[in-house]
């Protein structure tokens, strides 16, 4: 017996390249928030009074909030980022509730791309911030400790991947599981919890980037 | 009991083992965490928002170390490489 935990279904093909049942929902998902960020946009432009303008302000207030109480300081560059991070994940989690789709980020596939984007987001923004020197902080103390940092930076973005995909995946499985033992309504109280902790760790994946992006701008910053 | 049967057992009795140990780690800390925030709570009502949001990121963090457990867990159970398909 195999539940399919760590494939995905091959729904076509496009070229020589395989188009999965994630891919689809993560284009439909992205396609989803980008849309209804054009409708906030619009309409603050437009009708600066109306509900739409009022989540879209909520929103961004609430996002510069989390990037400035986890960086450490104000950076409208990291807000872009980490705002794209969270809106998706959360848009992830609600599709993930949709009847008969399994969320993007329940693949495994899906979660190690978005954490080797903050992977690679880390030093990028190190080295924006300090040029060449930012990269002299791998060898602070002292060049002994250069393999550790590699280490460190490789396992945090293991660890962000896992937690991501196994929070997601199992609140799936639960769902199944409990489905398949007793009855149709049963799990709907499991399945409002499964929508809390995805909301939760979409919150904590981003807060986590801008924790590590934010280390790696202050060891810029001259500190 | 051939090689297959053998692994196959060892595979499911450790992946009981996994979840059983690292779902008592998460719990014993998150206790803590829940302890703790409460003590806080009750301390600084006014500052309820932060010490929640706190907690339930601490919460989190800890949790995923029963969620890796969970995840190796299946990786012996449903994608072992060492037990290829009879």
């Amino acid at each position: 017996m195999n539940p399919g935990i760590f494939t995905d279904t091959v729904l076509g093909r496009f070229g020589v390249l395989p188009v999965t049942s994630t891919m689809v929902t993560t284009l439909v998902t992205s396609a989803l928030v980008l849309a209804l960020a054009a409708g906030c946009a619009l309409a603050i432009r437009l009708r600066p009074a109306s509900r739409l303008a009022a989540a879209g302000r909520i929103t961004t207030a609430f996002l510069g909030d989390l990037v400035t109480q986890a960086a450490g300081r104000s950076t409208p560059a990291l807000e872009s980022f980490a705002g794209t991070l969270f809106l998706f994940l959360a848009a992830a989690t609600v599709v993930g509730a949709l009847p008969g789709v399994a969320a993007p980020t329940s693949n495994l596939a899906a979660t190690s791309a978005l954490a080797a984007i903050v992977f690679l987001a880390v030093p990028f923004a190190g080295l924006r911030a300090a040029g060449p020197a930012y990269l002299k902080h791998y060898f602070r103390p002292n060049p002994i400790l250069f393999p550790l940092h590699v280490i460190s930076e490789l396992s945090r973005t293991v660890a962000l991947a896992l937690r991501l995909f196994g929070n997601m995946m199992s609140g799936h499985l639960i769902v199944a599981l409990i489905v398949a033992l007793t009855g149709l309504f049963v799990p709907v109280p499991l399945m409002a919890l499964d929508l809390l902790i995805g909301f939760l760790q979409s919150y904590i994946f981003t807060i986590l980037a801008c924790v590590y992006i934010g280390a790696a701008l202050r060891v810029g910053g001259g500190e | 009991m051939t090689e297959h049967t053998l692994l196959a057992l060892g595979a499911i009795v450790t992946a009981g083992f996994t979840m059983a140990i690292g779902a008592l780690g998460a719990a014993l800390g998150e206790s803590r965490i829940g302890a703790a925030g409460l003590d806080a709570l009750a301390r600084q009502p006014d500052e309820s928002a932060s010490i929640t949001r706190n907690q339930f990121v601490g919460l989190a963090m800890v949790e995923s170390t029963a969620i890796f457990c969970l995840v190796i867990a299946l990786v012996l159970l449903f994608a072992n490489p060492f037990i290829g398909t009879p």
